[in-house]
């Protein structure tokens, strides 16, 4: 079984500062780590090799520095790894980022199986997994929990809903984004370490991929940031407090005063 | 910050998973083993898979290669968060320097990749009712039976028993000749024969698991003999020499442990309107804290570093040096752990009282501390009167 994971490259923190004169992430000072959710689609792509045998190729859309990441997922129990970077790329939205991915997933040519995380926790849009799918024209399922079976021609997901989950099937080759509650990843072993030193990346830039320069970076980004601030504090608010008697009752009445019950 | 050891990359890789493992999967759990008196076999599940069960096994046979050093690095990082459930590592280690030491090729390839691997865990078979620090005392015996050897006898105490795969056991062959008479060999779990006994309920380290081994008319097959008979005692010392550093990074790391919640605690817990740490009080045990661990740790690295570099014959001084002032620290360190968290220190909600419960093994196992002063000073003598001749 041939499996592609797509893994990005994210600030440690889940509360990122915005820099209000330009808009942009503040990533200075801040460590780079694997985006939380592509952790889980890395143990996933190694169970599904450790159990049917085959080859995990992890691939990232980042600059030079995300080399570390993708040496990270070879700890983690990746075979090989391709670093997709170029000067061309910065900018690059959504729609970018997918074209650019999914072209390079064509040059890395057979797979069965591509893996991405549900959302990544810096752009959080949640898009680049199917829009991947899109652009090389094959199924998807997003928020995958579980993998149920796998036959030679078919294989079935749970997809995570709010009131339960969605039992689906699909042929190959197929991607899923998946969800924390997939697996518990591994710590990367000390072999895995070793071979993440050694390991060699493969690099691609925009001629390797043979993209459309049109299609790439800023001129391939439909999407215009505005602005981007952080969100105002919220302030006070109304507090009942007392004995939860009195509490319940002030609320109803303040509630009924203000026409919502 | 840590003192620089000039810990090799691979050195540094090891304690970082050790780490990682301590932190994210044992934390979260470890009262649960301690109550439950589990034995913690999904950690043991990500020893294997992180490659910590082979640290100190050569790579010819699986194993990351990295000697005693390596051993004691992984022990020491575990133990700062639970001092219980890495022994399932550590006493496998012990049960398995036997055959490290001195077994054959053939068994040496037998044994050591599932070792290594983390799918079979080991056990080291010694003590007796009435043979603790007098090994020589034991009872049980293995009488030679064409190409096999009969055991029959009762073990006690043994870390991992019944929970191992592979056991390395003394016994007498020829009990005429006392300490010349006693033979190592390898039993595996299942051989007809060889049962477990009673498991013991303990003060601490009670992730781990102590039983009693059984022998009636146990047939073990004379490949399976470690050395040479009557070379047993000596395999044991040998196996001790190597072992007590282990046991030594048990205690380091549970006292490293505890001085870290004291510390913390003393910041944050407010007594007289001002932080308990701003007492001097307070503070002057903290000092004398962290310098016993800082000198305990110098004093197990070097040790472990000679071991390894093989330059000297018998280390039995040095690793009893280390496994004497290591476990002596511990108990020190755990207890004014204890007394820094005050009320809060003696309740379970806190670390800390199981920490000063599970480093008190550490003075008692693999000799007591009375007995690694005999060696100690044993050695002495003899270095002494060497220079004198
Ligand atoms: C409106 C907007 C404007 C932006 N403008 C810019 C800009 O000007 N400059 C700039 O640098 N960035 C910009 N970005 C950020 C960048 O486009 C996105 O971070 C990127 O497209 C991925 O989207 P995401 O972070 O939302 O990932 P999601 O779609 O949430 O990620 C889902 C999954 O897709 C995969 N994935 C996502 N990104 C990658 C990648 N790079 N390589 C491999 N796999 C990946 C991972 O598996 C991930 O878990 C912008 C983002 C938005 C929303
Ligand atoms: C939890 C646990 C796990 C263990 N695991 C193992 C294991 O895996 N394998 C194994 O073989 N054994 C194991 N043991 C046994 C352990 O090694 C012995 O308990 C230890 O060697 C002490 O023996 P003893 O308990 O019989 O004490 P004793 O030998 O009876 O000692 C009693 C006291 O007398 C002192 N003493 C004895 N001789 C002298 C002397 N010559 N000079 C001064 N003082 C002396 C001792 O220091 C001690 O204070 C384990 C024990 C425990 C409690």
């Amino acid at each position: 079984m041939k499996i592609i994971v797509c893994i990005k490259q994210v600030p440690n923190t889940t509360d990122v500062q915005i820099d209000a004169n330009t808009g942009r992430l503040k990533r200075e000072g801040v460590e780079s780590i694997i985006n939380p959710y592509d952790e889980y689609a890395i143990e996933e792509g190694v169970r599904l090799k450790e159990k049917f045998g085959g080859k995990v190729t992890v691939i990232t859309m980042g600059p030079q520095q995300a080399e570390s990441s993708l040496r990270e997922a070879i700890a983690r129990g990746a075979d090989e790894a391709v670093l997709v970077s170029d000067k061309a790329f910065g900018g690059s939205d959504t729609l970018a980022t997918s074209y650019t991915l999914s072209s390079a997933i064509k040059i890395i040519g057979e797979y069965d199986i591509i893996l991405c995380g549900k959302q990544a926790s810096d752009g959080d849009t949640a898009q680049v997994g199917p829009a991947i799918a899109e652009m090389l024209n094959i199924p998807h399922v997003s928020c995958v929990k579980k993998i149920e079976v796998v036959d030679d021609n078919s294989i079935k997901v749970e997809r995570m809903m709010e009131d339960g989950y969605d039992l689906i099937e699909s042929s190959f080759p197929v991607l899923f984004t998946v969800v924390k509650e997939i697996n518990n990843p591994r710590i990367p072993s000390l072999k895995g370490k070793m071979a993440a030193k050694k390991a060699v990346i493969k690099t691609f830039n925009v001629d390797s991929i043979g993209a459309d320069t049109k299609r790439i970076g800023l001129s391939g980004s439909p999407t215009q940031v505005v602005k981007i601030f952080n969100p105002p504090q919220r302030t006070g608010g109304e507090k009942f407090v007392g004995e939860a008697k009195d509490v319940a009752a002030n609320l109803v009445k303040r509630l009924s005063d203000l026409g919502i019950i | 910050m840590v003192m620089n050891y000039m810990l090799s990359e691979e050195e540094q890789m090891m304690v970082e998973t050790a780490r990682n493992i301590a932190v994210e999967k044992i934390k979260p759990v470890r009262e649960h083993y301690d109550e439950k008196e589990e034995f913690p076999w999904e950690i043991v599940k990500e020893f294997a898979q992180a490659d910590l069960c082979g640290v100190y096994i050569p790579e010819e046979y699986g194993g990351f290669g990295k000697g005693i050093m390596g051993l004691v690095l992984v022990v020491e990082e575990l133990c700062k968060v639970d001092g219980a459930i890495a022994l399932s590592l550590a006493a496998t280690a012990l049960g398995t320097l036997p055959i490290l030491l001195v077994g054959n090729e053939e068994q040496k390839k037998r044994y050591l990749p599932d070792i290594a691997s983390g799918k079979k865990l080991a056990a080291f078979g010694l003590t007796e009712a009435s043979a603790g620090s007098d090994a020589t005392g034991m009872a049980t015996t293995a009488v030679k039976d064409g190409d096999y050897y009969v055991l029959n006898g009762t073990k006690c105490f043994i870390t991992n028993g019944g929970d191992a795969e592979t056991y390395t056991i003394f016994a007498k062959t020829n009990p005429s000749k006392g300490a010349r008479g006693i033979s190592c060999f390898i039993v595996d779990k299942g051989t007809p024969g060889f049962e477990f006994g009673k498991k013991e309920k303990k003060m601490g380290i009670r992730a781990s698991s102590t039983r009693e081994l059984i022998f009636k008319d146990c047939k073990v097959h004379k490949d399976n003999l470690l050395g040479k008979e009557g070379h047993g005692l000596m395999i044991a010392q040998a196996t001790l020499d190597n072992s007590r550093p282990g046991v030594a990074a048990q205690a380091l790391g549970i006292a490293a442990g505890a001085l870290d919640e004291a510390v913390d605690y003393a910041r944050k817990r407010v007594q007289f309107g001002q932080p308990i740490a701003s007492f001097q009080g307070i503070q002057h045990m903290l000092a004398d804290m962290a310098t016993e661990v800082e000198a305990a740790r110098a004093l197990l690295y070097a040790s472990a570093r000679m071991i390894d570099s093989g330059t000297s014959k018998r280390t039995s001084k040095e690793s009893a040096m280390a496994k004497l002032f290591c476990s002596e620290v511990a108990m020190k360190v755990t207890t004014n752990a204890v007394q820094i968290l005050g009320g809060y220190g003696y309740s379970r909600e806190y670390p800390v009282e199981k920490m000063m419960r599970d480093a008190k093994i550490t003075t008692l196992y693999e000799g007591t501390s009375q007995i690694q002063k005999n060696e100690i000073a044993l050695n002495l003598i003899k270095e002494s009167a060497a220079k004198a001749k």
